[in-house]
């Protein structure tokens, strides 16, 4: 079983497009949306959940008033400013609290809790397609979206084992943060899809730095590649003088909006032009696996 | 005041919007423009300013001294985050799992856990004419963007006060980055575009803005492309659209290579413009 994950750095880069495309080009894949606080793939597959479940990480600290004393020690040891007070009256302001539980620990009325955080929740679900789809939403202003992502990819592994699939996809988020360091754990090849655009590139050599960090093979994939055929040369010397593997161009199609507009892939929307273009890409994904 | 400008959907136009419209506002007024997107910093292509201050960004974690220790286990018992853990003869730190709270440095009785300074990223001090732009940038690997959000923050309230406007670049999506780059501000603009991508992640971001109680706006960019269920759920959820950029592949290529936009394009201009009259139209901070 191979774990491919796909990411970009830059956010709008077609990562989405890529997914969903592939999708409809590898049989019988596991794929999972670890994009987690602003998950699309679901727009297109279009899931019919079998199950679900509240993941639960981390926790919040919780002021009882009816035991609290007023000394303010918890108020002096917070370093994150999460915990106010007036009238002797403290008060932990959620938003703000990391959940280290240093207040629990020095408060000698035993008034605060560490209640358990929902951090969101898990899906999973059936495609209009043979694949299957593992994917979460983020609770509103919730933290851990890395822990969540760990999660998605653990869901997608066991199902993969389970059910003989040979391909786990993974959509992965914009950025090179916790959630995307998360994402390419455990990995067994990184596409890198980008744009000819200056803040493409920049963006592009970020994430590879983190990429090389991991030891991941990855290739790159150039969307909307006639944008500016000049910063199109440029990754691609980038690219050679790094040793990345220059994948495919995609070009800078209108396809790529309605294919959104309308739920469909881009394999879907016409497939005489973009199913050979999709096949080709995932043939020599595969050749470089093994 | 302070703008933050976010989506909750990547690439629809953050960094093209504040860069233009800092740029646009500061012909007549001071203003102040942050990239917070520390992880992926973009603004700073767009803009060529005389740098005035720099300055590497670090956060504590604690260090192990074997020689103080006496392996009680008080560290790795109160460290919730498993950045701390006893192995045997020896505490090992996780500093990538370690949030800064310092219950373990300060809970141990003996002080073999002293906190000692970690690279987080870097941040620069731009200014052009009435123009300030700071902008911090994630060192590789770090894990968290968070701190790095919150002193870039601490930093403009100390050396940008009193500017007309304090505009923030947001990270995309609405994890706790965004929530750190936009807990402060006064106003919350979201751009989307106008495809069931860009409604679906909007909608997800006005429900994080709202629960954080912030007065919002939307911005539409690439207006042509898609359909119009942005304009209806706007409708429908009583959010002002304050412009419509128009999808013009010109914006695409001056964007590509780093470009000014509102100066060549008139309509995007026009846009700008319409969301100034908006801005100054706010009733003032408290």
């Amino acid at each position: 079983m191979k774990e491919i994950v796909i990411i970009s750095g830059k956010g709008g880069t077609g990562k989405t497009s890529v997914a969903a495309a592939l999708a409809f080009i590898v049989p019988n894949a596991v794929m999972a949306d670890c994009d987690v606080d602003a998950a699309d793939l679901h727009l297109i597959l279009k899931p019919e959940v079998i199950s679900s479940e509240d993941f639960y990480s981390g926790v919040k600290a919780e002021i009882d008033p009816g035991i609290c004393l007023g000394c303010g020690e918890c108020e002096i040891v917070c370093r994150f400013y999460a915990i106010s007070h007036a009238n002797r009256v403290y008060k932990v302001n959620p938003l703000d609290c990391e959940g280290c539980g240093y207040c629990f620990q020095v408060c000698p009325a035993q008034a605060i809790s560490l209640p358990q955080q929902k951090v969101g929740q898990c899906y999973f679900s059936n495609t209009r397609i043979a694949s299957r789809l593992v994917h979460a939403k983020l609770g509103i202003g919730a933290d851990n979206s890395g822990k969540l992502v760990a999660k998605v990819k653990k869901d997608a592994k066991e199902e993969a084992i389970r059910t003989g699939r040979e391909y786990i996809l993974v959509d992965g988020s914009p950025g090179i943060g916790c959630p995307v360091i998360s994402s390419l754990s455990g990995a067994d090849f990184v596409v890198l899809v980008t744009e000819p655009t200056l803040s493409g590139l920049n963006d592009l050599q970020r994430v590879w730095q983190l990429t090389a960090q991991f030891q991941i093979p990855a290739g790159c994939i150039i969307n909307k590649a006639d944008l500016n055929p000049q910063i199109t040369a440029r990754i691609k010397a980038w690219l050679a003088q790094n040793g990345i593997w220059h994948v495919d161009d995609l070009p800078y199609d209108e396809d790529f909006s309605r294919a959104i507009t309308l739920g469909q892939s881009l394999v879907e929307l016409d497939p005489a032009k973009w199913q050979p273009r999709f096949a080709r890409i995932w043939q020599n994904i595969i050749k470089e696996l093994t | 005041m302070k703008i933050a400008i976010a989506s909750g959907k990547g690439g629809t136009g953050k960094t093209t919007l504040s860069v233009n419209l800092a740029l646009r506002a500061a012909e007549t007024r001071n203003v102040a423009l942050a990239d917070l997107d520390v992880e992926e910093p973009n603004s700073g292509i767009f803009l060529a300013g005389e740098l005035v201050h720099e300055e590497q960004m670090f956060r504590a974690v604690p260090q192990w001294d074997n020689e103080l220790c006496t392996l009680c286990g008080k560290c790795a018992e109160v460290c919730l985050y498993n950045a701390v853990l006893k192995l045997g003869d020896t505490i090992m730190v996780l500093p990538e799992l370690c949030h800064s709270c310092y219950a373990c440095s300060e809970l141990c009785p003996v002080g073999a856990l002293p906190m000692r300074e970690r690279n987080l990223g870097h941040l620069r001090h731009f200014r052009l004419g009435r123009l300030d732009f700071i902008e911090s940038r994630l060192d590789i690997g770090v894990e968290m963007a968070s701190p790095l959000i919150g002193q870039t923050l601490d930093y403009l309230k100390t050396q940008c006060p009193e500017k007309d406007y304090q505009f923030q670049d947001c990270p995309p999506g609405t994890s706790c980055s965004v929530i750190n780059a936009t807990k402060n501000a006064d106003f919350i603009i979201l751009v989307t575009e106008p495809t069931p991508f860009g409604l679906y992640d909007l909608s997800l971001a006005v429900e994080t803005m709202r629960h954080l109680g912030k007065p919002l706006a939307v911005v539409v960019n690439r207006h042509g492309i898609g359909n119009d269920a942005v304009f209806r759920y706007c409708e429908a959820e009583q959010i002002p659209i304050w412009a419509a950029m128009p999808n013009q592949r010109e914006i695409a290529e001056l964007y590509s290579r780093g470009e000014v936009i509102y100066t060549r394009v008139e309509k995007f201009r026009q846009g700008l413009d319409a969301i100034l009259k908006q801005l100054d139209s706010l009733p003032e901070a408290p």
